[in-house]
């Protein structure tokens, strides 16, 4: 859960009126989206209960999930990733076995139920549309009324004999513990951010100790993210802009030439992904140890090392107009993707990245124009 | 590893001491260790660390915590600025 804090994908409203008011999924409490969910692989059979049968589910990530996960991070096809909401069964756990809640957000769930070693425990899985338990808080769609929701819709209180729902900790800007006590019955109590911890943090009688509490954006959180920011470059925005970059190239006194395409669009393409590389992949891994705190200045740096290199390895070929083109674009495209990086990231403050954005913008622009300018000037004289 | 640390001067976090109760929740949520409990109160510990989640703000009973919750991420307040609607995070969801 807590390395799944990558954002940002297609507009949604965020329910901050209704959250300040108490309430959480307000006036979007809209029924489950309808959504037609595909055959589990991971439910191994039932578990009987007082109130039905209960799915029991595998703690074993096969080799279906690991592929399925790496599509999700590189972008290909699949946006939706999701569990079936309710309640399923880890092991055999009886009435007095603890109750974790968790998103409907399939590599959320897989990450729940391969790492409790060999905890017996009810899972369960309230509907965050697809989303991550961050995320899904911040929008308000993993609340106290959706969790009373499948509490009811599940019987949990026919199962169990407690009255206790352990929830992710990273739940809780959408969940108002005093809240889901009031709808349900059962006492919302937040455990660890990762689901690592939730052996130790049972075991210790539902206590967190600070470091179960703390988000970390250690390198490999950083590294399993980057792929998403990469999978701009064959976003369809950006496949329209090259076909716009090759079509400019093409076109000269003589007409249109295809090599001429090639020759001055290709360029142009393979600096876009130099810049993508340098601020969507360098800057995060980098993060820590790059110059200043703003996203947009980190990414600066990488991208003027990046257009300082590329520079000089084609220096023979370029004239001065081009080899300004990629000083000023690649730092302004990279700048801007490492500032696209804040979604990513559990340490950014909404004030902050405007703050930033703010100051960092005028620039990016600027260097973008000067770039886009420069090109065209090195194409005039051939 | 250094420590990250992201821009603060504009964190809009504030607490007010007087209608704490000491509850503590606020420690429990926080993901960023912001606060401290000391002689029945909460205090910020480190202010600058907010991320403007809301988790405290939403769980503190009493309203003693105020903070301005948002999503920090550069896409969600660009694509507020062109709607004029509140930054939300598109995180892939359809609703």
């Amino acid at each position: 859960m807590a390395d799944d804090t990558a954002c940002c994908a297609t507009p949604a409203p965020q329910a901050d009126q209704e959250r300040r008011q108490g309430s959480c999924c307000g006036a979007k409490a809209a029924p489950p989206a309808d959504y037609p969910y595909g055959p589990a692989a991971y439910v191994t059979g039932t578990v009987e209960t007082p109130a039905g049968a209960v799915p029991r589910v595998s703690r074993d990530i096969a080799r279906g999930d690991r592929v399925g996960a790496w599509r999700v991070r590189w972008g290909l096809g699949r946006d939706d990733y999701r569990v079936k909401p309710g309640l399923y069964a880890l092991g055999t756990p009886d009435a007095t076995a603890p109750v974790l809640v968790t998103a409907n957000y399939k590599l959320t769930f897989d990450q729940v139920r391969s790492s409790l070693d060999d905890l017996d425990a009810w899972l369960l899985v309230v509907d965050t549309r697809g989303i991550n338990v961050w995320c899904a808080a911040g929008k308000g769609t993993f609340c106290a009324d959706e969790i009373a929701r499948v509490v009811l819709a599940t019987r949990l209180a026919e199962i169990v004999d407690h009255r206790r729902l352990v929830l992710p900790q990273l739940s809780a800007p959408g969940v108002a513990a005093h809240r889901a006590k009031e709808a349900c019955g059962f006492r919302a109590i937040f455990g660890p951010v990762r689901a690592a911890d939730l052996p130790a943090f049972l075991a210790a009688d539902l206590r967190a100790d600070p470091r179960m509490r703390a988000v970390t954006f250690a390198t490999r959180q950083r590294a399993v993210l980057t792929p998403v920011e990469l999978a701009v470059a064959w976003d369809r925005r950006m496949l329209l802009a090259y076909a716009g970059v090759l079509a400019a190239a093409a076109i000269g006194r003589d007409g249109v030439s295809l090599s001429r395409a090639a020759r001055h669009g290709a360029p142009v393409v393979g600096a876009a992904w130099l810049a993508l590389l340098a601020g969507g992949v360098v800057t995060p891994l980098a993060l820590p140890w790059l110059p200043g705190r703003a996203f947009s200045l980190k990414g600066a740096v990488v991208g003027g090392v990046a257009a300082a290199g590329a520079t000089a390895a084609f220096r023979r070929r370029l004239s001065p107009a081009a080899g300004l083109a990629l000083l000023a674009g690649i730092p302004a495209v990279s700048s801007y993707a490492a500032m696209n990086f804040t979604g990513s990231s559990p340490i950014t403050s909404p004030s902050g990245v405007e703050l930033e954005m703010r100051r960092a913008l005028p620039f990016q622009v600027a260097a973008a124009a000067v770039a886009i300018a420069a090109w065209l000037a090195s194409r005039m004289g051939r | 590893m250094p420590t990250l640390r992201y821009l603060d001067q504009a964190v809009t976090l504030r607490l007010d001491v007087e209608r704490c109760t000491g509850c503590g929740l606020c420690v429990a949520v926080c993901p960023r260790a912001v606060f401290g409990i000391a002689g029945g109160r909460a205090f910020l510990a480190d202010r600058g660390a907010c991320i403007e989640c809301g988790a405290c703000a939403l769980n503190c009973v009493p309203g003693a915590i105020g903070v301005e919750p948002g999503v920090g991420c550069a896409q969600a307040i660009i694509r507020g600025w062109l709607t004029g609607s509140e930054p939300g995070c598109g995180c892939g969801g359809s609703n």
